[in-house]
């Protein structure tokens, strides 16, 4: 994964929690997925990627930050029982996915519907094959990351995004 | 004003019904999907849809061709993540009025639901 395809993810990550959140998020240095996290990631926003690209997203967080994040998001404070907590994760990183695979010019790319993960330290595993980088971030609310696993699909292979 | 909402995530229907509220409109009808869509809309008959792309069931674009096989001539805005210039000509193409990419400021969505009544009521 070249820094261009990085810098699309944390773009689309600014640009949806200071839209629609009136969130702004500060990012850190994008590692290799297999770097210890900084926090316990207790909740998941999972969206796979397919077309020219596969791959997938993980939005993740501390129980905490998805709390105050969502409560910013649609002005409650949502029950983590409740499932509009995971619908709420489930649109943050639809969004996030859906406005970084607008960047990547040249290429078609469709995102799946959503897959939110709850459960007190658990990890999301990406597909081994692909290339995996964790982009964290930091915000009011707290720390939480973007991973993001890619790579070209064969039939994409010498395509070269324009 | 008659709006449907159709959207698969309640939390970005809330969002909307609440924006629309800010503005006045409050008869509003929800949809969870384009399935959901049609068994609702007949019945409803609004003068205006907010239609998400990517569903489950029947995605947006599948909604929206159904709805206007059928006669349906009501102003449509697909609101969505889809963003590059070949869906949005798609969309257009199926009958969609006017486009919306998530993620949205609240004004620019009511800039697109004037915007897209102008038109209709100029035609």
């Amino acid at each position: 994964m070249d820094a261009r395809s990085i810098s699309h993810f944390i773009a689309s990550t600014h640009q949806v929690f200071e839209t629609m959140l009136s969130l702004p998020v500060t990012p850190g240095k994008p590692s290799a997925c297999c770097t210890v996290p900084s926090f316990q990631s207790d909740v998941s926003g999972v969206i796979g990627m397919t077309g020219d690209v596969l791959g997938m997203v993980v939005l993740s967080f501390p129980l905490s930050t998805a709390r105050g994040v969502l409560k910013a998001f649609t002005g409650t404070d949502i029950d983590p029982n409740s499932p509009d907590f995971s619908d709420a994760v489930g649109e943050l990183v639809n969004m996030i996915s859906g406005a970084a695979k607008a960047r990547f010019e040249g290429l078609s790319v469709s995102i799946s519907c959503p897959s939110v993960i709850i459960g007190p330290g658990h990890r999301v595993q990406q597909v081994s094959d692909a290339t995996c980088i964790v982009i964290p971030f930091e915000c009011s609310a707290g720390k939480f990351a973007v991973e993001v696993a890619m790579r070209k699909a064969e039939r994409a292979v010498g395509t070269k995004a324009a | 004003m008659k709006v449907m909402l159709i959207d698969d995530s309640k939390t970005m229907r809330n969002i909307q019904r609440n924006i629309l509220a800010q503005a006045g409109h409050t008869d509003i009808e929800e949809a969870c999907d384009g399935q959901d869509a049609l068994s609702k809309v007949s019945a409803f008959a609004p003068e205006l849809l907010l239609v998400d792309w990517n569903m489950p069931n029947m995605d947006g674009l599948s909604f929206v061709k159904a709805y206007r096989a059928a006669g349906g001539k009501s102003s449509i805005i697909m609101v969505t993540t889809e963003a590059e210039k070949t869906r949005v000509i798609e969309a257009i193409r199926a009958g969609v009025n006017n486009y919306l990419v998530k993620p949205f400021a609240p004004d620019l969505l009511l800039t697109r639901i004037q915007e897209t009544l102008a038109r209709a009521k100029a035609a």
